[in-house]
């Protein structure tokens, strides 16, 4: 069993190589740029369709937490804390922060990457949880206007507050060093590099979720899915279940925003927007609601087109278009990896005798 | 020594007293059976002891500890187990995973390990697995383990939804109708597997309109009707019962 | 702060609480007859104007308004026969992503036909710096159109449940969807008649304020969401208490720019929405029980 759960990882593994090397050979590296982005987004679709597909529960807001995680660490390694006081002396000598010089030669001061990006995942979890509790306990209609209001609050308060940049968002955010010379940077020195970084991640969140989902903890969602009062009956706090994959998920998501974020070296209020909300919802619909594969498998179809420009100024309406379309015809998704996956269990059970 | 003792239990929906007053014990290691008219709030009294529904007042205390009020998940933990007038499994897992859920109370894997797959992780994993197919195997439908829950024959569901409850190793275990929609024979077949789980140890509590089921198996029988207690006695005490026979007047017998 | 002021902060306050209540009476009808929450809401009140503005190059005002008002209950009547007639036991969760792709394609749709910007219809009497004085205060006859248009909304509305025997057809569909159908009751025509309904007052609402707000292609998003919170506020399908709540959600949001930037004004709405649905999901004038069993 733990053999053939982990083909699939492999598999993606050989297709990031493949085509990494593809791409070389046919002169288009531009396109690991988009595929790298791609990546990252991927973050989000899979921890939303742990949450939509195994526990039920919509969430019209997740773009607010790549927000929360890409806004907080920008915000965090380009405000100039030069001239602060005792306690900004405090961080600089225990090297914590980064001095350096801004566009126009003035002296800079900010925080170091890594620092950033285990805050902002710090408040994206708080807030989280902070948020989940109340509103998982809220069901259907009312669960996914809440979750509504909470991605359009994220979402009005990027776009009003000028310590974020307001409606130019936050720029010139700089690399994110990790380790051995790697760093997340648009550089196009470096675009491989932060090619195999972001699908590195992928795979290891894949491998982790994929673990989850096959474990008593999986099972216990799938439970809470299937029928909620009879996973009550068999013991599984379901409010607590159902918290703790929103605080993952939401996690993830802020994962993604805070590499993408310094991949790009920037990032705007439309990272917030429902728009983007809607269009998470609609890549985890369309990959098969309770299908990790299937969604990151459209997820990066989709983004990647969207990146490249292919939707033209319909982007958002092909989305809406994609979510429309499947809720009507194929509520359960496309592509039923699932039940490919199930085929040689069927094997099985008619081979033994009735 | 009694597993379960039931005080004084109320509940009223609105202008209706679903439950009204209701107070009865159930002996360790025994069947009791709880019949009455529809509507007589059977499944309301099983959704309060279960702590699906908070009583107005009254108590209950099982194995020794006071329980109502308690969430359903906590009064599982403490050692019930139930199953559900309409069957309630989980539509899309197989079989064996619908049962290897009731094991859920008695494994510990948690998110961090399961995301990390740790080595005993794993081992229990495979532990759970071979308990729900050991029960399956003591229930006699091991064939349909890999059969998705939705796809099994109605009787089947309800022996599968049974093993669900077993697997939770339970000293109670509430039984909601367990012979709905069956015919003679798987009737008759069910009141034999329920004879032998209170063998294992089991006590049951449990709602049936079969009164041939009813009177074979159970060693004590409470009736409700309109939501109150009009007898609770040995079955054939029962069956004697003016009132019972009153409220029963007209109902054919099974 | 001067009389004058306070009372402009209430009158402004007032007059967004009514279409804000007017939105969520949308919501209730739909939701009374049928339990979906139609997201879409927010597109009919934007159609309505648009299709207004455009009818008005051709028509007077008033032709105007009437030919906005039934083409956009067509679209209601074409969104129901379309897309949630034939569904066969949709689950909320389905029904609820459908009637989001459906505010979405209308709204990209009103971008490709009318484009970004922003439209209005002619103040109804007078012009933009008309006002009627009342001693010291000053008032435009449009908001008088806007109060009085929708209280003969809710009026006719209320004798249509009430006294007619289309409305109670519909009323008795909303109690009990089975036993009206065995009453000779075609449910399938209610819920139709429902969107339509929706559609309809929606779209009047969408008209009668453009002068005022003036409206865009997507103005429709954020009055779905305030609609929604008024309905919640009053109670999930009572409609009276929508209008009370709706005229606190006006007045509220016009006053908080005292406190705080107007840039988060929205804010102020899904604020009350949340705690609203974490405190008191059944509303201010809702009954608890019936909430939690209406939830589906």
């Amino acid at each position: 069993m733990a053999q053939r759960r982990n083909w699939p990882i492999v598999i993606l593994a050989v297709a990031v190589i493949a085509v990494h090397l593809a791409s070389a050979a046919a002169g288009k590296p531009q396109y690991l740029t988009q595929l790298t982005m791609a990546g990252y987004y991927s973050l989000v679709i899979v921890g939303l369709t742990l949450l939509m597909g195994y526990t039920g529960q919509i969430s019209l807001g997740h773009a607010g937490f790549f927000a929360i995680g890409g806004y907080t660490s920008g915000l965090l390694t380009t405000y100039n804390l030069q001239g602060g006081g005792a306690f900004v002396s405090l961080l600089r000598a225990t090297g914590l922060l980064v001095a350096g010089k801004d566009l126009y030669g003035g002296d800079l001061l900010v925080m170091r990457p890594w620092l950033a990006c285990l805050i902002a995942l710090a408040v994206a979890v708080a807030i989280a949880y902070l948020v989940g509790k109340p509103v998982l306990k809220l069901r259907g209609h009312y669960l996914a206007m809440a979750t509504l209001g909470f991605g359009t609050i994220v979402y009005k308060v990027v776009l009003g507050s000028s310590l974020v940049g307001a409606a130019d968002g936050i720029s010139d955010i700089p690399a994110f060093p990790l380790f051995a010379g790697l760093a997340v940077t648009g550089k196009s020195a470096l675009r491989v590099q932060n090619y195999y970084v972001a699908w590195g991640l992928v795979l290891a969140a894949m491998a982790l979720l994929t673990n989850l989902i096959h474990s008593r903890v999986g099972r216990a969602l799938r439970a809470i899915h299937g029928a909620e009062d009879a996973a009550d009956a068999m013991g599984v706090d379901t409010a607590r279940y159902k918290l703790q994959v929103f605080v993952l998920s939401a996690a993830l998501a802020a994962l993604g925003g805070v590499f993408l974020t310094h991949y790009n070296g920037g990032i705007g209020p439309s990272e917030a927007s429902i728009m983007k909300s809607v269009r998470y919802v609609a890549i985890v619909a369309v990959g098969g609601m309770a299908n990790l594969w299937g969604a990151l498998i459209m997820g990066v179809l989709l983004n990647f087109l969207s990146l490249r420009g292919s939707f033209g100024s319909y982007d958002d309406a092909v989305f809406g278009v994609i979510l429309l379309a499947i809720m009507l015809f194929a509520p359960d998704g496309l592509l039923r990896v699932e039940l490919v996956r199930r085929l040689p269990n069927m094997r099985r059970l008619r081979g033994r005798a009735p | 020594m009694s597993l379960l003792v039931v005080k004084n239990l109320c509940k009223r929906f609105g202008g209706l007293q679903a439950v009204g007053n209701v107070s009865f014990t159930v002996a360790a290691g025994s069947i009791k059976a709880l019949i009455g008219p529809n509507g007589a709030g059977k499944t309301t009294l099983f959704n309060l002891i279960f702590g699906a529904l908070p009583p107005d007042s009254g108590q209950v205390w099982f194995a020794g500890k006071q329980t109502d009020g308690w969430k359903p998940h906590q009064v599982a933990a403490a050692g019930m187990a139930r199953t559900f007038q309409h069957i309630r499994l989980f539509p899309k897992m197989t079989a064996w995973e619908n049962i290897a859920v009731g094991r859920h109370a008695h494994s510990r894997s948690g998110f961090l390990s399961s995301l990390l797959g740790l080595p005993w992780t794993r081992r229990e994993q495979r532990a759970v697995r071979e308990k729900a197919l050991d029960i399956m195997r003591f229930l006699g439908v091991e064939d349909r383990a890999e059969v998705e829950a939705s796809s099994l024959a109605y009787g089947q569901q309800r022996i599968v939804e049974l093993g669900r409850a077993l697997a939770c190793e339970p000293k109670l275990l509430l039984l909601d109708e367990p012979a709905a929609g069956l015919n003679m024979r798987e009737t008759s077949e069910m009141a034999k597997l329920i004879a032998r789980i209170r063998d294992t140890g089991v006590t049951v509590l449990l709602v049936e309109h079969d009164m041939t089921l009813v009177m074979n198996i159970s060693d004590e029988i409470l009736v409700l009707s309109y939501g109150e207690k009009i007898a609770d006695d040995r079955p054939l005490a029962i069956q004697k019962h003016p009132e019972v026979i009153e409220v029963y007047l007209g109902e054919d017998d099974a | 702060m001067s009389l004058d002021l306070l009372f402009q902060y209430l009158v402004a306050g007032i007059t967004y609480g009514t279409i804000y209540a007017i939105v969520a009476i949308g919501f209730n009808i739909i939701y009374n007859t049928t339990g979906i929450i139609n997201f879409a809401q927010g597109e009919f009140v934007m159609l309505g104007g648009m299709i207004g503005v455009t009818l008005h190059s051709l028509l007077p005002v008033p032709l105007a308004i009437a030919g906005a008002v039934i083409a956009t209950m067509l679209v209601g009547a074409l969104i129901e026969m379309l897309f949630i007639r034939w569904l066969r036991r949709p689950s909320v969760l389905r029904l609820i992503i459908i009637t989001i792709g459906l505010s979405i394609a209308i709204r990209e749709l009103a971008l490709l036909l009318w484009g970004e910007g922003v439209r209005a219809l002619p103040y109804f009497s007078g012009t933009a710096v008309t006002s009627l004085s009342v001693g010291d205060v000053h008032i435009s006859p449009q908001v008088l159109w806007v109060l009085g248009i929708s209280a003969v909304m809710v009026v006719a509305l209320n004798f249509f449940f009430a006294r007619t025997l289309l409305g109670r057809q519909m009323r008795a569909c909303a109690c009990n969807r089975e036993a009206a159908q065995l009453c000779g009751i075609s449910a399938k025509n209610m819920v139709t008649l429902s969107f339509v309904l929706s559609a309809g007052i929606g779209a009047l609402a969408g008209c009668v304020i453009s002068p005022i707000t003036y409206v865009q292609y997507d103005s429709g998003t954020s009055l779905a969401l305030k609609g929604f919170t008024v309905a919640i506020l009053g109670g999930l399908g009572n409609s009276m208490a929508a209008i009370v709540a709706g005229l606190l959600l006006g007045t509220l949001e016009s006053f908080s720019i005292w406190v705080m930037p107007a840039a988060y004004k929205d804010v102020i709405a899904i604020s009350i929405l949340l705690l609203i649905l974490f405190v008191r999901p059944s509303g201010l004038f809702g009954n608890a029980e019936a909430a939690r069993l209406k939830d589906y």
